[in-house]
């Protein structure tokens, strides 16, 4: 019932979308991202319901996920996610604890924890529901069409597995054959990502003679082993020091790059997608609240939530500060309690332009341009 | 090789604590083996006297522990009273029943508590886990004896199985495969008696370390990567639950040795058990010494397979020690 | 609020030539020596924030540990308050310890799980021994209160808690003891973005109101020039650069300096995007 608005707008916005002829005639301006031109970026509509969208090779339609929680009502992780991933684009997803981004990670691939209790809508993935797919038919996605890299390095990695078996493995999952073959691809997997003389040393190391930096070059070399078509990397590099987490952007940069991936990056910080992702998702609690091309959203966020977000990590202010300290322009309040259920807006209690409407009813996702969506009442009419 | 120096020599203090100790105990313990010749009225007192000297029961302890050392160096391990000849080899006959036991207990009951426990373990919770836990539970409660007398009545009643010995009188006589499915048979009970008394715990601690391991990130993630989930179980979870599987693998040989002790009274089968028995009432001191040192070198030994199976099962370890 | 502007010139935290060594065997008899702080030395003043910017390893945490006399230096001195810490007693030593409280990037680890979070809040006011029973629930209370967690959260376990809550709990039981020192060892590292920000501005706020005095530890330069009035750069065990937060961002001089500048992710997109790798 609540959903409604956002789908009516959903389905206005496809047909906006799908009016545009020529997707590189219009709004491919002279974009750079580093020295990526991304095309996909501004042509592509945020989600599209009833027609087959040509570039599109991950859809999720109306995800929602729940959890069991102790004593309470069911946790709402996910509630009517919708989106596309455009094949050869980066999809930044930014959300922060509670907001659901590792529950998205994982259900695009049927990875369900033993205590998530109901599961609804659909992926999409080359004409396939990859929530209705068999287990069997699920294992032969994961890690060989699309690839997940898990955050902390630390402990994604098998602790008495040498790094080089462990890549063997997920290349043995998906029928490579023979030693020969086993042993070439490794190879080759490892020196696309260490220099040659070191990836012979990883190869035969164990996780804890490594370093966080070249663990995480591992996950990766996991991840892209099989050559997929998507990879999906949550918060690859939180855990990470500074200087290791630019090393290990630069390192999926280059892939990207090299391999044409298509890529779903999630973080909870704004300023890693700045020059790296196409579009930007920001998801909280559960919800997409906004959806849009990065350069637009991160230069000028729509939503309260996104635009304080951006305002609460302090700048690396280059002038002298005058008259002290000052604070940070923090958002109140805690989005841990947005598990419980209740009306209107999930944002409204901590949002600074709350509005009366927002406490009774749920925002709707509204087209700002053929490109930018905000499910905000402050946009809505306009 | 650090790691394992400082293991042997670990393992060989304990060997000679053990040894000393054993030696003291049955020493000073009351009462000798010619203690009932004294009432023999046949047999004169200067006899005993003459005896007790020659064997040095008179003599002070430190001495005949050096005695006995160097008797042992000679592969004597002391004198046995009632066989009148030396030690070694009358124990090393039933040392070799006893380990045919338990090493066929060992390698049958591990082989099946690891998938049992592994396949529990996967379906955690659910209907098969709750009943192979409660067989678990109730196996745990039946002591030992009750399980070996049961088995027994039941081998009786079925009349196929033979009840007790290892071998059947015939068997000199039986060709090699004829020799071999005899032993096998005269083996059926004691193993399953042991067998039973020590899987319900392996099962049980194999599903722990199991279940455990299988919520940890890295499954999750191997899971992601679509490895199949036979592999995710034998090759992922397995190895990361070693550690405490193979302190439980040292361990389930001490109670498994002490465990035969008693089996092979019930089911007479000639180990150390009846023998060790039978020395220790005729107070045959020597006899008891080398039994008691002899399982003592098993458990040793078995604890040291376990610290090179750890050694080997987790690199962590190598690391930590600098070998 | 610079420290020659605040009133007691006097430090707070005087280290001079800090140096410890962890000696790792290696193999049979050769003995690796780990420089963890090599000649290290500072001064912190009362009321104002010393920041030590650093990757991991390059001894933040073993300076943080010695400072809060959990380790003992190899040599070198510490005065705390004029007090030198080197040559004290074990039983003067607690006495300095509670006035230096630490702040771990998740204090979870430090909570007992099954006591509620005002039994965590009354566990050091306890052993400090010098309130009654019927005084330290509403100085519990006071405390919630004053890192901006409500009272109706007393009896929830650490594990209801939201990582802000957490770190905000953590920082009450530090507060409890009335600490004139506190060492934040990437206390704000694993929170995200906008709870970062709340809990700076927490700590800025109990600095303006108590007067507290801060060590924040910590990768995030940004972070660091935001709430400190001087940072330091350590790399090896050693202070390579040191200076007010306009100076360190605007000139840094040393190469260590630069790098951790450049890897400061930006959200504004007129900077010229990262070299590719």
């Amino acid at each position: 019932m609540k959903q409604e608005p956002a789908e009516s707008a959903l389905v206005k916005t496809n047909q906006t979308g799908s009016s545009e002829s020529s997707p590189f005639s219009k709004g491919a301006e002279d974009v750079n991202f580093g020295s990526l031109p991304i095309r996909f970026a501004l042509f592509t509509p945020p989600s599209c319901f009833n027609m087959p969208c040509m570039a599109s090779i991950l859809e999720v339609r109306d995800l929602r996920v729940t959890y069991r929680s102790r004593g309470g009502p069911a946790f709402r992780a996910l509630d009517g996610v919708s989106f596309s991933l455009e094949s050869g684009e980066v999809l930044g997803v930014l959300g922060e604890s509670g907001s659901g981004k590792s529950t998205l990670a994982t259900s695009l691939l049927g990875l369900f924890c033993a205590n998530a209790l109901t599961v609804s809508g659909t992926v999409l993935f080359e004409g396939q529901d990859l929530l209705q797919a068999k287990p069997g038919e699920l294992q032969k996605i994961r890690g060989n069409r699309i690839s997940l890299i898990f955050q902390e390095p630390s402990v994604a990695l098998h602790p008495t597995m040498r790094a080089g078996r462990q890549i063997r493995h997920v290349l043995a999952a998906h029928g490579t054959k023979g030693r020969r073959g086993f042993d070439q691809r490794t190879r080759e997997v490892l020196e696309q990502l260490f220099f040659a003389e070191e990836a012979e040393r990883i190869r035969r190391s164990h996780p804890h003679q490594l370093s966080g930096g070249q663990r995480q070059r591992v996950l990766i070399a996991q991840a892209i082993a099989c050559g997929p078509s998507v990879i999906i990397a949550d918060e690859p590099t939180a855990s990470l020091d500074p200087t290791t987490q630019m090393e290990i952007l630069g390192v999926f940069r280059a892939l990207r790059k090299s391999l044409s991936l298509t890529m779903m990056f999630i973080t909870h910080n704004p300023a890693l997608l700045a020059g790296f992702a196409d579009r930007i998702l920001v998801l909280y609690a559960g919800r997409v609240i906004e959806l849009g091309p990065a350069q637009g959203v991160l230069a000028s966020p729509k939503h309260p939530y996104t635009r304080s977000l951006f305002q609460s990590i302090p700048p690396l202010a280059s002038a002298p500060r005058q008259a002290g300290k000052k604070k940070l322009p923090a958002i109140s309040g805690d989005s841990f309690s947005s598990s419980v259920p209740r009306e209107g807006c999930p944002f409204e209690p901590r949002c600074p332009e709350r509005m009366d409407i927002c406490k009774s009813r749920e925002p709707g996702l509204v087209n700002l341009s053929e490109t930018h969506t905000v499910s905000c009442f402050r946009y809505e009419g306009q | 090789m650090r790691y394992l120096l400082r293991r042997s020599a670990h393992a060989a203090f304990l060997l000679l604590g053990v040894s000393l100790l054993a030696f003291a105990f049955t020493v000073l313990a009351p009462g000798s083996y010619f203690d009932e010749m004294r009432l023999n009225p046949q047999i004169a007192p200067e006899t005993i006297v003459a005896l007790r000297s020659r064997y040095e029961l008179d003599r002070p302890l430190p001495v005949r522990y050096v005695h006995w050392v160097i008797s042992l160096a000679h592969g004597d391990m002391g004198f046995s009273f009632a066989y009148n000849t030396p030690v070694a080899p009358l124990l090393l006959v039933r040392a070799r029943n006893t380990l045919l036991l338990t090493v066929t207990v060992m390698l049958l009951a591990w082989g099946i508590a690891l998938p049992l426990g592994i396949w529990s373990a996967d379906h955690l919770g659910r209907l098969p886990d709750r009943l192979l836990s409660w067989g678990t539970a109730a196996l745990l409660v039946i002591p030992d004896l009750v399980l070996a007398l049961g088995l027994l009545v039941i081998a009786v009643k079925m009349g196929r199985l033979p009840t007790g010995g290892m071998v059947s009188l015939n068997f000199e006589n039986l060709s090699f495969l004829g020799k071999t499915r005899d032993l096998l048979l005269h083996m059926a009970l004691p193993v399953a008696a042991l067998v039973l008394s020590v899987l319900p715990l392996l099962v049980r601690h194999v599903r722990a370390a199991v279940a455990e391991v299988l919520l940890a990130p890295f499954l999750l993630a191997a899971e992601g990567h679509g490895i199949p989930r036979r592999t995710l179980l034998y090759r992922y979870a397995l190895p990361a639950a070693a550690n405490p599987l193979v302190a439980l693998f040292g361990f389930s040989i001490g109670t498994l040795l002490s465990g035969s002790l008693l089996i092979e009274v019930v089911m007479s089968w000639p180990g150390l058990g009846p023998f060790l028995l039978e020395a220790i009432l005729a107070r045959d001191i020597y006899v008891v010494i080398g039994g008691v040192l002899l399982s003592t070198l098993f458990l040793v030994g078995g604890n040291f397979l376990a610290d090179l199976l750890l050694y080997w099962a987790d690199p962590r370890i190598r690391t930590e020690t600098g070998a | 609020m610079t420290a020659e502007s605040h009133e007691t010139s006097e430090p707070l935290v005087r280290v001079e030539n800090l140096v410890k060594h962890y000696s790792k065997r290696k193999l049979v008899g050769s003995v690796e020596e780990v420089r963890a702080l090599d000649g290290v030395s500072f001064s912190i003043f009362r009321g104002t924030t010393l920041a030590i910017v650093g990757e991991s390893g390059s001894g933040k945490s073993t300076l943080a540990f010695c400072l809060a006399c959990f380790e003992k230096p190899t040599s070198g001195n510490l005065w705390f308050e004029e007090t030198s810490l080197s040559g004290l007693k074990e039983k003067d030593r607690r006495v300095i310890r509670r006035q230096i409280q630490l702040i771990f990037q998740d204090p979870a680890n430090s909570f007992n799980p099954r006591w509620s979070v005002l039994e965590i809040l009354t566990e050091p006011l306890v052993l400090q021994g010098n309130l009654s029973r019927d005084e330290m629930h509403p100085r519990a209370q006071a405390l919630l209160e004053q890192v901006g967690l409500s009272s109706h959260l007393g009896e929830k376990l650490p594990s209801e808690l939201s990582g802000g809550q957490r770190q905000r709990l953590g920082i009450a039981r530090a507060l409890g003891l009335r600490p004139k020192l506190l060492i934040l060892d990437e206390a704000l590292s694993a929170l995200d973005c906008s709870v970062q920000a709340q809990i700076a501005n927490l700590l800025m706020e109990l600095q303006a109101s108590l007067g507290m005095t801060y060590l924040f530890i910590s990768h995030d330069l940004a972070m660091a020039a935001h709430l400190a009035d001087e940072i330091a750069v350590m790399s090896r065990g050693q202070i390579v650069e040191q200076g007010a937060p306009e100076e360190i961002l605007t000139h840094p001089e040393n190469r260590i300096t630069r790098e951790l500048l450049a890897a400061v992710p930006r959200l504004d997109l007129s900077r010229p995007p990262l070299a590719e790798s």
